[in-house]
């Protein structure tokens, strides 16, 4: 049984990896480290955690326009999201996939999912399909 | 469902060059996430991508050169990570200074104009009230939508670029009238009027501001004057840092907002968030970062870039005496050719103030690299980022303050100055 049934934002590959639920805004410019993929931003309750590789709950963003500059390093270098889960699309941020997909780099999925089921979602080990069903995979 | 033009797909499907194909396809998927029906003619653009991130960006500017693209629309150009005036050094590594140049290089190639500055707004620039633009640099959105009247929304990366080549912007968000109406009043009458008027209030009343308001859009209301430019200016930068601020109205002082009412739209506000001086005193303290205030190791003003009257602020306050710390003091080439015509550059670097065009010091590395160093700043947009991307933590003071506190060498608050 599919626990959420998310909009496909922008499509990619179906993945698996654990979630990182972002408790306040984020300001990719300045908040995330394009060279090393973890949250910089001290005044984040998040600071300290690398998004790379996760998946990536985003309640809201903030901040510079340049959030799609370090979002697409982030692909380049091998240190995107696995999957970039947001509560309303944000087309300065998802820039950075767009364009990732036409320089024709492997981009990861956009959905879109309320931020109400972020919490309980934090820190499991997440099931994305290619259509957008996000389950808990159980660790035995 | 967006729907293009015969004209539009023939372009996206590459009748005019692969680059002007890119840039179509891009500002059309953008458009339908983000629900637009149609794409809009723009007039204007200004482009934050001209900023190394990475080598990423450069490979994308590079793709945009070889497929053909050239800008359609006028384009000016936001801060390069370089200072190509050569008032400022960096010290960016070989292969990064090599990348961040080519990738301004290309920018040009492009056709954009070579202003490299976060106020465009101050350097000729200034769409007329109404007008499409798609403008990139957080404050420069929310001056040129709320200041000038022009209608953009907060344009990020590849997408200013994307849409000053196709001449056109996806149609949602403050494109539309509907979208400008303010929801919430931001009540300032019991706020001490000679404190609004000082400079130093309008990063704190930014900062506030964009806590509470965040993605809405407010109307200032109970002023009893009409703040000048550089206090907007100052106001929607920190503003536009601290929340996703990209319009806000000034009853009676922005073109939008004859008074509160038309802000409004004439229907009545969601909320209303009367301000009191504890909240801004609560605002103040979050502008500095520095547990300890006993020292400072620098001081950077001019985010946004200074314009030709906060030189002149600054060369009244400094009357001539040298620096015990370096201020740098960040700046357009539009204002560096007046200070040199006047022969104000090399009176100012003989007091020890280091000029910085073209770029900024929170986007590339100028300030010297120190642990637990403290910078000094009147800038609420600075004191937001530098911590993150400088590693220095932050005290903020007003102008004033930061010029008597470079000249003791230690912070100095309060100055009669």
């Amino acid at each position: 049984m599919t626990l959420f049934n998310a909009e496909v934002l922008l499509s990619g590959p179906a993945t698996m990896a654990s979630a990182v639920a972002l408790t306040a805004p984020i300001s990719f410019w300045g908040g995330v480290d394009p060279k090393t993929g973890v949250i910089s931003e001290i005044r984040h309750p998040q600071s300290g955690q690398s998004i790379a590789g996760r998946v990536l709950l985003v309640p809201a963003t903030v901040g510079s326009s340049s959030a799609a500059a370090i979002l697409l390093e982030l692909v380049h270098a091998g240190l995107a999201p696995a999957a970039v889960v947001m509560h309303e699309p944000d087309a300065i941020l998802l820039l950075g996939l767009i364009v990732a997909k036409e320089m024709g780099w492997k981009t990861p999925i956009a959905l879109r999912l309320d931020r109400a089921a972020f919490a309980s979602l934090d820190r499991q080990q997440l099931e994305i399909s290619q259509d957008g069903g996000v389950d808990v995979r159980q660790v035995p | 469902m967006v729907q293009l033009t015969r004209e539009e797909r023939a372009i996206a499907g590459g009748e005019r060059g692969d680059g002007a194909a890119m840039a179509m396809r891009i500002v059309a998927e953008t458009a339908r996430l983000m629900g637009a029906q149609s794409l809009i003619p723009i007039e204007s653009a200004h482009i934050d991508g001209a900023l190394y991130h990475g080598d990423s960006g450069t490979l994308f500017a590079e793709r945009l050169v070889a497929g053909g693209a050239r800008t359609a629309v006028r384009a000016t150009l936001n801060v390069g990570a370089i200072d190509l005036t050569g008032c400022s050094r960096n010290r960016l590594p070989p292969h990064q200074l090599d990348m961040a140049g080519r990738m301004m290089t290309a920018y040009k190639s492009l056709g954009c104009e070579p202003t490299w500055t976060c106020a465009p707004y101050q350097a000729g620039h200034r769409p007329r009230l109404g007008s499409q633009v798609a403008w990139g640099e957080s404050n420069a959105v929310a001056f040129c939508n709320s200041v000038l009247g022009a209608r953009t929304n907060r344009y990020g990366d590849f997408l200013d670029i994307a849409c000053a080549i196709s001449g056109r912007a996806p149609d949602y968000g403050l494109h539309r009238t509907e979208n400008r109406r303010a929801t919430v009043v931001f009540d300032v009458s019991n706020i001490d009027p000679a404190f609004l008027s000082s400079d130093v209030a309008w990063p704190v009343l930014g900062n506030l501001y964009g806590r509470l308001i965040g993605e809405s859009i407010g109307v200032i209301s109970g002023l009893s004057f009409r703040p000048r430019e550089d206090m907007l200016k100052a106001f929607g930068a920190t503003a536009a840092s601290a929340g996703s601020v990209g319009l806000f109205h000034v009853a009676g002082t922005t073109p939008e907002a004859p008074d509160e009412s038309t802000a409004l739209h004439h229907l009545p506000p969601e909320e209303r968030i009367l301000v009191n001086a504890e909240m801004m005193r609560d605002a103040q303290n979050r502008l500095s970062t520095a547990e300890r205030a006993d020292r400072i190791d620098a001081v950077a003003i001019g985010s946004p870039h200074l314009s030709l009257e906060e030189f002149d602020t600054l060369r009244k306050l400094l009357r001539g005496r040298k620096v015990a710390v370096p201020i740098y003091a960040c700046t357009g080439r539009h204002v560096l050719r007046i200070l040199e015509r006047d022969r104000h550059r090399q009176d100012l670097e003989a007091s020890g103030i280091i000029i910085v065009a073209d770029t900024c010091v929170v986007v590339t590395p100028i300030l010297p690299e120190k642990p637990g160093a403290i910078l000094m700043t009147n800038s609420g947009k600075f004191s937001h980022y530098a911590p993150a991307n400088t590693g220095y933590s932050v005290l903020y003071g007003s102008l004033s303050d930061c010029v008597e506190s470079a000249v003791a060498g230690v912070p100095v608050f309060g100055s009669a100055a």
